[in-house]
């Protein structure tokens, strides 16, 4: 595979660029049915492009038609349903428990990773053996947890039991292991004290760590389903995921707003992603045990 | 770490002596212990409270309500008898029937696809490399939600674009979704056409860390491509393999998503898994005791799954 253009490296493109293809359609499918003129969005053979666009050129008498249906989709949306509802009440729920793991997973990752307390060991392999565990067994527990402390059917149901969730600590204390001991000894010799260490050496050097547990909760978060289906029952406190069930259970006919509703939700995640792609593979690479 | 440690801790022990309170000074040594390392109880405290409330309290509640007959008004014993009608549940069986049949195709696929696009982009440019990276990521950070709905679309009969596929090689249209012989492989295709992004780009990372020099050498004693990649590359990504394996393992294990919004389980119980079995059982049925049940087994089968294969694995490795 050394030459520029050995055929072996040209079939390796051309491999890639199909997966590629294979990989990013359904994505480009939510966007493209989103924008199709509704006469074509159940056609067969399907149209791979908004027809919008051709007919633009072809048909310019109906301009101004033709760019109201393309975009029929969304208005239909924002009038008839509660999206911006479900997008604000995502997008604040996704904050907050991103907000407070930070703050919780650092603080206890810190304390995993560099004080030497009895029971030290006890937690975290408390901390490793649930995180085998599967999340389906707490379900029923937590649901009746839920019903008992009145909060179903409210967004508590959903902040407390994400922030509970301790895969952070394993990440935070895992690459706070790698700081040097040093530097916070002398800071305590220098009398700074616990908080003051913690916040103003600690938290600078594990920046890279925040990043990538910001953005893995946040994604997590944004994406949650399965819980937030069984606790929340009123339209207007659902999430992005749980509201777009609900279209589709609803409106099974109308593949051009369930795909613009779809789009509403894809995209944040695609700008985060796009915008902190490097702290996405970098968390995925962080990891392994050490003890 | 633990040296470095060994040398600080008498230093620090007697900068705290002064600190502690009269009453503790003659205290014995844990709790002494204890009151100096404060500092460390209160970093964790916060965590500690919410992780006991939402994570632990409810594991072993699960455990107790597997053994009970749950109502309003107070639970019952019951011993085994979850148990006992978990297995003899003709739809549980149906259910991990299914779930093996998912996971027993998926998890290879998924690993080996992983492993094959991660081989072709490795050798690439740093820019394709970040491209192709992308592009088998980004679907991976979309809720599966969406790709669901998507992929709805995909089995439609009418004009789903995998009957017009098909189409170009004379076969006829099914109602992929609607029909019990057809509905779970249609769920399995679905799960290996959506790219391995997380295996993809762990692969890569492995593969970086392997030494060129190895390469080198192997090329000098005369080793094809292919020859350095099956004695090379392969056999030093194994650990990364393992990890892969058993995180596809537990994830299709606990498949939901998908198989809710696409089929919900049919047509009858075709596609029911292990979990929309759960759900149902806790949330429509309301047999909550049964649901714990059923998710304790799911657990140990878990479990059984990742020792075997771990087991395997390394056992391989040393003949």
């Amino acid at each position: 595979m050394q030459s520029k253009h050995s055929p072996t490296k040209w079939l390796t493109y051309f491999v890639l660029l199909v997966w590629a293809i294979i990989s990013l359609l359904p994505l480009y499918w939510v966007f493209s049915t989103a924008l199709q003129l509704p006469d074509y969005v159940e056609s067969d053979p399907p149209k791979m492009i908004p027809m919008g666009i051709v007919e633009y050129f072809t048909h310019p008498e109906n301009r101004s038609q033709i760019v109201h249906d393309t975009f029929s989709g969304f208005q239909q949306l924002f009038n008839s349903t509660n999206i911006w509802r479900w997008f604000f009440n995502s997008a604040y729920i996704s904050i907050v428990v991103t907000a407070g793991i930070l703050v919780l997973d650092t603080m206890a990752g810190y304390a995993l990773a560099k004080k030497q307390f009895p029971g030290r060991k006890l937690f975290f392999w408390l901390i490793i053996a649930t995180m085998m565990i599967p999340g389906q067994i707490t379900l029923v527990p937590l649901f009746i947890m839920v019903q008992n402390l009145g909060l179903m059917n409210t967004h508590w149901a959903l902040i407390l039991p994400d922030l509970s969730m301790v895969f952070g600590v394993f990440l935070m204390r895992q690459y706070m292991l790698s700081l040097p001991n040093d530097l916070l000894e002398s800071a305590k010799i220098d009398g700074a004290s616990e908080w003051k260490t913690f916040w103003k050496i600690v938290v600078p050097l594990s920046k890279p760590a925040l990043a990538t547990l910001g953005i893995f909760t946040f994604m997590n978060v944004w994406n949650s389903f399965l819980w937030p289906i069984i606790v929340l029952n009123d339209a207007d406190l659902y999430t992005l995921p749980v509201g777009l069930k609900t279209l589709q259970d609803q409106n099974l006919a109308i593949f051009k707003l369930l795909m613009s509703g779809a789009a509403v939700a894809a995209v944040p995640m695609i700008v985060v992603f796009m915008s902190f792609q490097r702290y996405f593979i970098k968390g995925l690479t962080l990891g392994g045990v050490k003890e | 770490m633990s040296s470095s440690q060994a040398t600080q801790l008498p230093e620090q022990s007697q900068l705290d002596a002064k600190a502690l309170p009269p009453a503790l000074r003659r205290r014995p040594s844990l709790l002494r212990e204890m009151w100096k390392q404060r500092a460390a109880y209160l970093f964790l405290l916060p965590k500690l409270i919410l992780f006991t409330a939402f994570v632990l309290i409810p594991v072993i509640w699960a455990f107790v309500l597997a053994f009970q007959e749950y109502g309003v008004f107070g639970s019952e014993w019951v011993g085994f008898k979850n148990f006992t009608s978990v297995a003899d549940s003709e739809a549980f069986r149906t259910a991990l029937w299914n779930t093996l049949k998912y996971t027993v195709v998926t998890v290879p696929l998924q690993v080996i696809l992983a492993l094959v696009l991660a081989t072709l982009i490795h050798p690439l440019g740093r820019r394709a490399q970040s491209f192709f990276r992308g592009a088998f990521y980004l679907p991976t950070v979309t809720s599966m939600v969406i790709i669901a709905m998507v992929w709805r679309w995909v089995y439609n009969y009418r004009y789903g674009l995998f009957n017009y596929m098909l189409g170009f090689l004379g076969i006829p249209a099914q109602d992929w979704l609607n029909q019990s012989n057809t509905a779970l492989w249609a769920l399995i295709i679905m799960s290996v056409l959506i790219p391995p992004g997380v295996g993809i780009i762990m692969y890569l990372a492995a593969m970086d860390a392997i030494p060129d020099q190895l390469y080198e050498a192997a090329k000098i004693d005369g080793a094809s491509g292919l020859q350095r990649w099956r004695k090379i590359t392969v056999p030093l990504l194994k650990p990364t393999t393992l990890y892969l394996t058993m995180l596809s393992l537990i994830g299709s294990f606990q498949v939901f998503t998908q198989i809710l919004l696409m089929t919900g389980g049919g047509p009858g119980h075709a596609t029911e898994t292990l979990v929309t079995l759960i759900y149902k059982t806790a949330f429509r049925d309301l047999e909550f005791g049964l649901a714990s049940a059923q998710a304790i087994v799911l657990f140990v089968i878990t479990l059984i799954f990742g020792i075997a294969q771990y087991w395997l694995m390394y056992r391989k490795a040393e003949e």
